[in-house]
């Protein structure tokens, strides 16, 4: 089975990579861009069948590897 | 007096603060990360470098090393932990250190000399600080901002963990003289017990008058005393 994993930081925690690739997009003329956060992403291939115990296991990897829970959040997504 | 210097791959400053130790007589070993068994070790010292090449958080692999559950044992029985530049980053990610270090503010390499504030000199690391208040190390960082929420904040200010501040020469902390972009100028922070220590400036690149100073040797002077 094929997981994906997007960590990105938490909404209060300043992103400076995002911001300067935001403004460096608004110079270039792109005027509709609001703001960007810039995440992290992880294709994770599994040795399992059963949805509920993969999702189970990438939230576990992601807590204890994947993401800084101190900072940033995860979402899980099925390919 | 005997210490450890745990060495992870892309460790670089573990030689420098080897040579550090043995000038100050600890009798020191150096221990590959891949070890499981630590040996009887008074103090450990997790070196600065870029371990694991800052691969998905700076000092997030080299936590998940064999040798970190016994260093994690060794800080448990109270042992001593100094955790330098990348050490510091290795400690945040075991969770001995609360926070995290973010990106430098500027996003930008610093490599510099700056002022620092001793702000708690009742730890074994920072005892002979009296005599000296504000202290001038390099830092060379490009993860040094330190962050946490704000009850983590107020806990390190009102329990006196903070160790080293960000200043001026004459002491100011403030954002003019914050090099990183860290909380409440923030430094070096110690744990509870006071026997972690994790700092981002250097102690060991200033131990000898003829190449660079001594505020270094003040703190090695504290350890063994």
């Amino acid at each position: 089975m094929k997981i994906s994993a997007v960590v990105t930081l938490k909404k209060n925690v300043l992103d400076p990579q995002g911001k300067v690739v935001s403004q460096t997009l608004k110079n270039m003329g792109y005027n509709d861009i609001i703001n960007i956060r810039q995440g992290k992403y992880f294709e994770i291939e599994l040795n399992e069948t059963n949805k509920e115990k993969a999702t189970k296991l990438v939230e576990e990897i992601s807590k204890k590897l994947l993401a800084n829970m101190v900072i940033e959040d995860y979402t899980i997504n099925f390919e | 007096m005997k210490s450890s210097v745990i060495v992870f791959p892309g460790s670089n400053c573990d030689r420098d603060i080897a040579v550090a130790l043995e000038k100050y007589k600890i009798k020191n070993q150096m221990v590959w990360h891949a070890e499981s068994m630590l040996p009887k070790s008074d103090l450990v010292v997790l070196p600065g470098g870029f371990s694991y090449g800052d691969y998905l958080r700076a000092g997030c692999i080299a936590s998940k090393s064999p040798i970190i559950n016994d260093v994690m044992e060794h800080a448990k029985k109270g042992g001593l932990i100094l955790g330098i530049c990348n050490g510091f980053q290795i400690l945040i990610e075991t969770g001995l250190l609360p926070g995290v270090l973010l990106r430098n503010k500027k996003l930008r390499f610093v490599s510099k000399n700056v002022h620092l504030k001793v702000i708690n000199t009742e730890n074994k690391f920072c005892l002979n600080y009296k005599k000296k208040k504000i202290i001038k190390l390099p830092i060379a960082h490009n993860e040094g901002n330190y962050f946490a929420d704000n009850n983590t904040l107020k806990n390190l200010e009102d329990n006196n963990l903070i160790a080293f501040k960000y200043s001026d020469e004459l002491g100011n902390a403030n954002s003019e003289n914050n090099p990183n972009g860290s909380s409440n100028n923030i430094a070096a922070i110690l744990n509870k017990e006071k026997n972690i220590l994790g700092m981002m400036p250097h102690p060991e690149r200033v131990i000898d008058p003829i190449l660079s100073g001594e505020d270094g040797s003040i703190m090695f002077e504290s350890i063994i005393k």
